[in-house]
């Protein structure tokens, strides 16, 4: 039988897609050109970025790394015959140490930089607990301790003496609670550390360096300054909010009328004062209050402020995340018959940080920036620095240049905050979207 | 029951601690430093160099209290102070001494407790204005905008100059001093007005300093000097005489670099006594017998504090003026050495 039909019997090579619909031309197509107002609203859009571009450009791209004092750096762009101008990075070069060490001996700054490196030896564990070995996490807890001792300095026995403040306090809740009850035990174990650091530490090791000397330097807290002084404070500030949050926001929850009113007002009371009063608080009126002469350190102090205002905070934030979870996990927890402690720890609180990840990073990414508020009461953080760089009659009337250096370091710091927040998010996910 | 217990021993720590620090004389001794509140940056008066050594003029002034009390003029330990917190960092004895150009006034020396030990830098509030802009005196510029510092007693100062002169001016407020550059050269307002020595440093900085012109008008006084808290004469005293050591220095001719050799004696009778060869002068004041020696060795005499911070051969450029000494008709008068 003839068959008329004519049926394909073999595929048609591929061929290559219209060059108008590929590679270049196809992206611009499809983003930048794909219809009239489009295309006018991209080539208006370009020529302002060109226009922006061809201003600043220039002005970056300016020789001036050697120059001594500002009218060096006018002579060299007069030279150039520059017609915006140009950067003065001479001082950039001067006091790129000063703004990121302070007043720092120069001869200890080793220090901060091993501090800086160990901060993220220390934090590799915690960060990025899937690459990095768990028994890192014994070399996070001594951290926590060395980190201050390298910064400021002194007997080694400090640090030692501190670490064992809460070793005290834990054992002493092991031989109350069957005495006393748990709650007065708990009450007593805090309250140990606390007082053994606030009247015992201070002798005990002066007593123990008198006899075995070992230390290093002192470096006092009024050469702090700089990028490092923002670090600084922000670090301790982040690591211990996160713990303080975490606790007010279980606090707020709690049945526990004490506690949970303390809670509810102390975190009220915080973010319903800006931080900047705090810091005034914390700068002056402490001052006025605590007996004359007794020296509390003024950046322990400010430490102290920004931790309370940013915990008050993640407990907002954590408290958001805890309301989010469904009532049924509580109630599988009890269910499963776990303890209020083990509730939180297996299931509460790793959904609930789990979801409150972007706003704890944006809070801590905040509290970074804020710390630069402490120019206002005379640290010289990289803020309050420039003030100090202007008052250089060499350096009088540079604006730019050290404000864009800043600019600089706390884009790239916050930056990869937020960078690693959004990796966290896509590893933590583990429902089907 | 334990907080009680707890605020008990701090009462108690509070009230030892307190009768302790009663002498700062003692206090400053023992330490081995001197703390003093200094400004965090004010061109030619306070500002770190790119060593973290303070250098200035009121800087000056610290180095040479820290040399007659310590021997050391390098026995300073700077606390940078804001205008806000100065008064309660010497209040609560976190500092020493304050030299802080801070002005003398009846408030300050009697309502907050300071004691003010002399004045190092008579200054007055005046105006800077672009050339082009053809006034020649404060009282042409009716209508102007005014770049002020907001929360300083300039305001207030400009606001009474104004209305005394029955004309009119629009502030443009700014927080601090780098601003107020920034905002005048931009053209957001016709003048700036702060402290004279500042409004020099301010034109120093220009591109074309030529094209700007400060204003004869001196609209205020500020007397600008070191002070301490009330209530520890002692202490105040070496600041005050200190401070006279270097003011008498320059009148009596002795110098950082005749210092040892005037030191060995002379037969001026008030050198003598100022340097300490003659007389019991340091033992009256608890010092040693050298001490205005070491102080005016510190940084030299007033005059050569004055040229090397601030004067004429400097960026700055300011003329002696009122600070001139009493001779030469200013107003650096220190009262006998006897």
């Amino acid at each position: 039988m003839e068959d008329l039909s004519y049926v394909r019997t073999d595929m048609l090579p591929e061929r290559d897609p219209p060059a108008s619909e590929v590679g270049v031309i196809g992206w611009l197509r499809m983003n930048l050109f794909s219809g009239w107002f489009n295309s006018i609203l991209t080539v208006i859009a370009l020529a302002f970025i060109y226009l922006v571009l061809a201003a600043i450009i220039p002005w970056l791209w300016s020789p001036t790394w050697g120059a001594g004092s500002l009218s060096a750096c006018r002579e060299i762009i007069a030279e150039l015959g520059k017609e915006h101008g140009g950067a003065c990075y001479g001082v950039i070069t001067e006091r790129w140490q000063q703004l990121l060490f302070g007043f720092y001996p120069e001869e200890l700054r080793w220090r901060p930089i091993l501090t800086f490196i160990g901060l993220f030896v220390a934090l590799a564990p915690v960060l990025f607990n899937e690459t990095f070995p768990g028994k890192m996490l014994w070399f996070t807890g001594a951290f926590l301790f060395l980190a201050p001792w390298l910064m400021w300095g002194g007997p080694i026995w400090t640090p030692l003496l501190v670490a064992a403040g809460p070793a005290l306090g834990f054992v002493a809740y092991r031989y109350l609670v069957s005495v006393i009850g748990n709650l007065a035990s708990v009450i007593v174990a805090v309250l140990i550390p606390v007082l053994f650091w606030l009247f015992l530490v201070g002798p005990l090791s002066q007593a123990i360096d008198g006899v075995v000397p070992l230390g290093i330097e002192v470096v006092e807290s009024r050469l702090f300054g700089g990028f490092m002084l923002s670090v600084w404070i922000g670090v301790v500030a982040i690591a211990i909010s996160l713990v303080l949050g975490v606790i007010l926001a279980l606090g707020r929850q709690s049945d526990l009328l004490i506690v949970k009113y303390l809670s509810v007002g102390f975190i009220e009371f915080i973010r319903g004062v800006p931080l900047i009063t705090l810091l005034f608080v914390a700068s002056t009126l402490l001052n006025i209050f605590m007996p004359p002469g007794t020296n509390f350190d003024i950046i322990l102090r400010v430490m102290i402020m920004a931790t309370l205002f940013a915990s008050a905070y993640i407990a907002e934030v954590i408290r958001g995340g805890l309301a989010a979870l469904p009532r049924g996990q509580y109630e599988a927890a009890d269910a499963l018959g776990l303890d209020y402690w083990k509730a939180q720890r297996l299931i509460i609180l790793p959904q609930a940080l789990k979801i409150s990840i972007p706003g704890i990073v944006s809070t801590f990414i905040g509290l970074f920036k804020d710390t630069t508020l402490v120019s206002i009461i005379g640290l010289l953080d990289p803020i309050g620095l420039t003030g100090s760089i202007r008052a250089d009659a060499n350096w009088n009337g540079i604006v730019w240049e050290l404000y864009g250096f800043i600019a600089l370091l706390f884009f790239i710091s916050c930056f990869s905050m937020s960078r690693y927040s959004m990796w966290l998010e896509k590893k933590l996910r583990t429902d089907h979207r | 029951m334990k907080k009680s217990v707890f605020l008990g021993a701090l009462t108690v720590a509070g009230f030892v601690a307190g009768s302790a620090s009663a002498a700062t004389l003692d206090d400053v001794q023992a330490r081995g430093s001197l703390k003093c509140g200094s400004n965090s940056g004010l061109t030619g008066f306070a500002a770190p160099d790119a060593n973290g050594h303070w250098e200035g003029f009121d800087v000056a002034v610290c180095r040479a209290v820290a040399a007659a009390v310590l021997g050391d003029p390098e026995a300073v330990e700077f606390v940078p102070t804001t205008p806000k917190t100065r008064f309660t960092a010497l209040a609560s004895g976190e500092v020493d001494i304050l030299v802080r150009n801070t002005t003398w006034t009846l408030t300050r020396d009697v309502d907050l407790k300071f004691t003010f030990t002399g004045v190092n830098y008579y200054d007055g509030q005046g105006f800077i204005v672009p050339k082009a802009l053809g006034v020649s005196s404060a009282k042409e510029l009716d209508g102007a905008t005014v770049c002020i510092q907001t929360g300083t007693t300039t305001e207030l100062n400009l606001a009474d100059f104004f209305r005394t002169n029955n004309i009119s001016y629009e502030p443009v407020p700014i927080e601090t001093n780098a601003e107020a550059q920034q905002q005048y050269l931009a053209g957001a307002c016709d003048t700036y007005t702060t402290d004279a020595s500042g409004l020099a440093a301010t034109r120093a900085s220009f591109e074309n300093p030529a094209d700007h012109a400060i204003l004869p008008e001196i609209i205020s006084k500020e007397p600008l000097g070191p002070l301490v808290r009330h209530g520890d004469d002692e202490w105040a005293d070496i600041v005050r005489w200190t401070l006279n050591a270097l003011v008498a220095a320059e009148e009596f001719g002795i110098t950082s670099t005749n210092i040892e050799e005037l030191a060995s004696g002379t037969d001026n009778p008030e050198i003598n006594r100022i340097l300490g060869t003659e007389g019991t002068m340091g033992e009256m004041l608890g010092l040693e017998a050298d001490w205005a020696m070491k102080a005016i060795a510190a940084g030299g005499n007033y005059g050569e504090i004055f040229e090397k911070n601030i004067g004429e051969s400097t960026p700055i450029g300011l003329a002696r003026g009122l600070n001139a000494q009493w001779k030469d008709g200013g107003l650096q008068y220190a009262p006998p050495f006897r």
